[in-house]
């Protein structure tokens, strides 16, 4: 179906209900883009909320147990629902059909159905603030969840259930469009590296996530009749729990920044106008990342009781995560070598990206190894290991990836000026935040502590300070967006140069994407020929 | 604003005494050779980072682009740095795992000739049986230069237990035995965390290590194992001020999570519920054993039952009525109480 000139996706059709029942790839991305953005504004307020509490050892204004739900809201929020969705559901969704020349995804009703998905389990999460909130932490380890826990612990739960859905239809539904729905020309090795990152974290959407789902029945089961799965006191085993939720958690670790990972590529070679620098080595890594990534959820309980091979063999693989994750920073910064390179916004991000990640990066090895991480786990020094990794990392990559998109998603642009203020706001006030956790671990300040010794004060202080700057960065950068989207300037159809074949057709793109089917010659990167 | 930030920053880098690393004092040979290993990797991460990120700026403002029409080399990859940058990585990485396991050996393997405590962490606080009969909570000693095992259960969630100084730490799980093993090289006083989130007032679930000369533990065991015959209000003293109560309540009449002691003997207690009960013996006994039956006005149901024995309830009573016959204004009204 082409489209007359002057239509497209936004404006075919008018009214919530065009919204609420549509089949558009590109409508369901910014469908998710809203959710999760609000989302992320409240798992963020709630983060303010719990550094503002921190900022003096003792009681500031709320009780130990409102700390522990804030602190348990937040972590639930901003994985499940911020992180999880984040790349995949709202920039993959957007993007992946539009990068491979494809009309859709492979099963648009499918689509629609994962984010009701995300937000009816959303939705009956929020509701257990109804019932006495949540106060496991995002963790739910047992037997605390079963019978101390707060009386809204298992809506929290199943709401987790029921958004794990959403996430692995997402996946089913990429990994068929991958396969099925390229472009004629288009290869597997002509793929934006993008599609590689998002193809490799559905596959871990699709294996890992059912074991949460059922890892998550079984203790909604015990909380309900009583069956001893995970309580010793009816024989059960609370480590047998750790094992089942790591083993999708430590995996959907790479969920949440493999996707990134693919963000970061394709900012780095548009804005240094370059062909990429390892083509195959960055694809396969994402995949290799996203194999090994299945082997390592033990090193999340060193300190568990599970057996010293245990530890020794899943301290080993995680080790060798490490590769792969070293080559492709590497080969990023190899891209650079004799660019083009432009200082734009997005690009500031992926440098931010690069920059936080390798401390993240650097800092899990302190972790993996076994000497070193008994003494980290489960102080600040891992609280601050995962921010920069997630936030560092994922988070950065997301910024750089809307403003790159933006033009794209709203044909406007947005204010460059204002865009990197919030980099500069988010970067510095990131680092002046999460940096200190390093050394207040390193100290021993364990994690998940509502009240603190006095010598650990300054540096929380410092650590509070940070949040601000952080909190204001991205409330300037949703202004950015919505002022952007709103009254922007017009945007041309490829404001970045960039190759890849969204760049190709109109910003906004029509109805079903391309007025005519591209055909594909070459790979995604070739600026030189 | 920015200014004391870096100030301060700047004080926390250079002028603080353990400055270099940040690691608490090193209390046991072992946590010596895991500082090395920690020294070690920030090194190395160090000299990585540097060569990344400064290569990373050095090419971002060497290529900056100068004009529109820029063009740029067509490389697609170098086989020999991409093997370099992947090999190097792995053989730091082979280095710092074996390392690793070195120590986590040393670590986990429990001598045998060990002094042997048992600890039960319980929601929320800690508390030590020694071979002697001897009982403490929230504080326990141990001599200098001796291997010590710590044999540890939890009757109702997770507890971790943690010793910064000796850069130790095992999770408590209810329904297995899990243990560790330290050999304190320094007297004095050492802090425990609990490290696995338990709960309300798992941020207050701390303990003392006292360690100790030889002479002065043999003291300290013959002095705790006298507690029996303490007068009854002093040893109600000792398990209120060393127990759990201290960790949601304030010897004071100050709020914590629970309302504060002081005064509280002969006191008329409001309750959520709207009626009233004057606290008497009684009262003391219930709010203990059974604390979710009568809770005070403003506050959460959030106490545990407290397993106290006979002797225990009578020594804590005693204490709350020593306390208010301590206090003159006070008198009056236990006499008024005896009177009704």
């Amino acid at each position: 179906m082409a489209s007359a000139p002057g239509v497209n996706y936004l404006n075919e059709s008018s009214g919530l209900w065009s919204w609420l029942t549509t089949l558009d790839h590109k409508r369901i991305g910014i469908m998710y883009m809203i959710s999760v953005l609000s989302f992320f504004l409240i798992g963020g307020i709630f983060a303010l909320l719990m550094r503002l509490e921190l900022i003096n050892a003792g009681k500031l204004f709320i009780e130990a147990n409102t700390y522990n739900q804030f602190m348990t809201f937040h972590g639930a929020i901003m994985t499940f629902m911020v992180i999880i969705p984040g790349v995949p559901a709202f920039i993959g969704n957007f993007i992946l059909p539009l990068q491979l020349g494809a009309k859709d995804v492979a099963f648009p009703r499918v689509n629609l159905l994962s984010w009701y998905c995300l937000m009816i389990g959303a939705i009956i999460s929020f509701s257990s603030l109804i019932f006495g909130g949540a106060d496991t932490g995002w963790t739910f380890y047992t037997p605390y969840s079963i019978d101390k826990a707060a009386g809204g612990t298992l809506l929290m739960v199943l709401g987790a259930f029921v958004m794990g859905f959403s996430s692995i239809l997402t996946g089913l539904n990429f990994v068929a469009t991958t396969h099925r729905l390229r472009a004629p020309g288009m290869t597997f090795f002509r793929m934006p590296l993008m599609v590689w990152a998002l193809y490799s974290t559905a596959i871990i959407q699709i294996i890992a996530t059912p074991v949460l789902g059922i890892t998550l029945l079984l203790l909604a089961l015990e909380k309900i009749l009583g069956i001893g799965f995970f309580d010793p006191k009816l024989g059960g085993d609370p480590v047998l729990f750790q094992h089942f939720f790591w083993f999708y958690s430590h995996p959907a670790v790479y969920i949440m920044i493999l996707p990134a990972m693919g963000i970061v590529s394709e900012l780095i070679t548009t804005f240094s106008k370059k062909q990429v620098f390892g083509y195959k080595a960055i694809a396969f890594s994402s995949v290799g990342i996203a194999a090994v990534s299945f082997f390592v959820w033990g090193h999340h309980m060193f300190v568990s009781g599970q057996s010293l091979w245990a530890a020794w063999l899943f301290s080993l693989i995680t080790m060798l995560v490490g590769v792969p994750t070293a080559i492709k920073v590497f080969n990023w910064v190899a891209t650079l070598y004799q660019g083009s390179i432009e200082f734009r916004s997005p690009m500031l991000y992926a440098f931010g990206f690069i920059f936080l990640f390798t401390i993240g990066g650097v800092t899990g090895i302190f972790l993996a190894t076994l000497g070193t991480d008994v003494h980290f786990h489960d102080t600040y020094f891992v609280v601050a290991h995962f921010h920069y990794v997630m936030v560092g990392g994922t988070l950065m990559a997301i910024m750089g990836g809307i403003y790159y998109w933006l033009p794209k998603m709203f044909g406007r642009m947005y204010n460059e000026f204002l865009a990197q203020m919030t980099f500069v706001l988010i970067f510095l006030g990131f680092n002046v935040t999460f940096f200190p956790q390093f050394i207040l671990g390193s100290m021993g300040m364990p994690r998940r502590y509502y009240n603190y010794l006095p010598e650990y004060e300054s540096l929380n202080q410092i650590s509070t300070f940070g949040s601000w700057m952080i909190g204001a960065g991205f409330f300037l950068a949703l202004g950015v967006i919505i002022h952007s989207i709103t009254r922007g300037e017009k945007a041309p159809d490829n404001p970045w140069g960039s190759k890849t074949l969204e760049w190709q057709t109109s910003s906004p793109p029509p109805h079903e994407n391309f007025r005519e089917t591209p055909v594909v010659t070459g790979g995604p990167y070739e600026f030189s020929s | 604003m920015l200014g004391f930030i870096f100030s301060s920053l700047f004080n926390l880098i250079f002028v603080n005494a353990n400055a270099s690393t940040y690691m608490p004092f090193q209390g046991t040979e072992l946590s010596e050779s895991i500082d090395s290993l920690y020294g070690f990797l920030i090194i190395t991460s160090l000299i990585s980072f540097v060569l990344l990120i400064g290569g990373m700026i050095w090419f971002a403002f060497k290529y900056k682009r100068r004009t529109d029409n820029d063009s740029t080399p067509n490389i697609h990859g170098n086989t020999a740095l991409e093997f370099l940058w992947s090999f190097i990585p792995f053989v730091i990485f082979m280095i710092v795992f074996v390392w690793g396991i070195i120590i986590h050996k040393d670590m986990r393997n429990m001598p045998k000739d060990a002094f042997e405590i048992q600890v039960t962490g319980y929601q929320w606080g800690w508390k030590f049986d020694y071979k002697s009969g001897v009982q403490t909570n929230g504080e326990f000693a141990v001599p200098v230069g001796v291997p010590v095992k710590l044999i540890m259960k939890s009757d109702e969630v997770l507890h971790s237990f943690f010793i910064p100084a000796f850069r130790i730490k095992q999770d408590v799980v209810p329904g297995i035995y899990t243990s560790l093993w330290f050999n304190a090289r320094t007297p004095g006083d050492y802090q425990v965390f609990c490290t696995e989130y338990c709960g309300t007032s798992h941020s207050n679930m701390l303990a003392t290590l006292k360690v100790m000369a030889p002479n002065d533990f043999e003291n300290w065991l013959i002095e705790n194992s006298k507690v029996k015959d303490l007068p009854l209000a002093e040893r109600g003293r000792l398990i209120i001020e060393k127990g759990t109560c201290v960790s949601c309540h304030n010897i004071s009449n100050e709020r914590k999570i629970g309302p504060g002691f002081a005064g509280l003997w002969g006191s008329n207690r409001e309750f959520a519920d709207g009626s009233s009960a004057v606290a008497d013996e009684n009262y003391i006994r219930e709010s203990i054993l059974y604390p979710a039956k009568k809770i005070v006005k403003g506050y959460a149901n959030q106490m545990n039952a407290q397993n106290l024995s006979e002797s225990e309830l009578q020594a804590v009573i005693e204490y709350f009525k020593a306390q208010a016959s301590s206090n003159e204004s006070n008198k009056d009204t236990s006499m008024n109480l005896r009177e009704q």
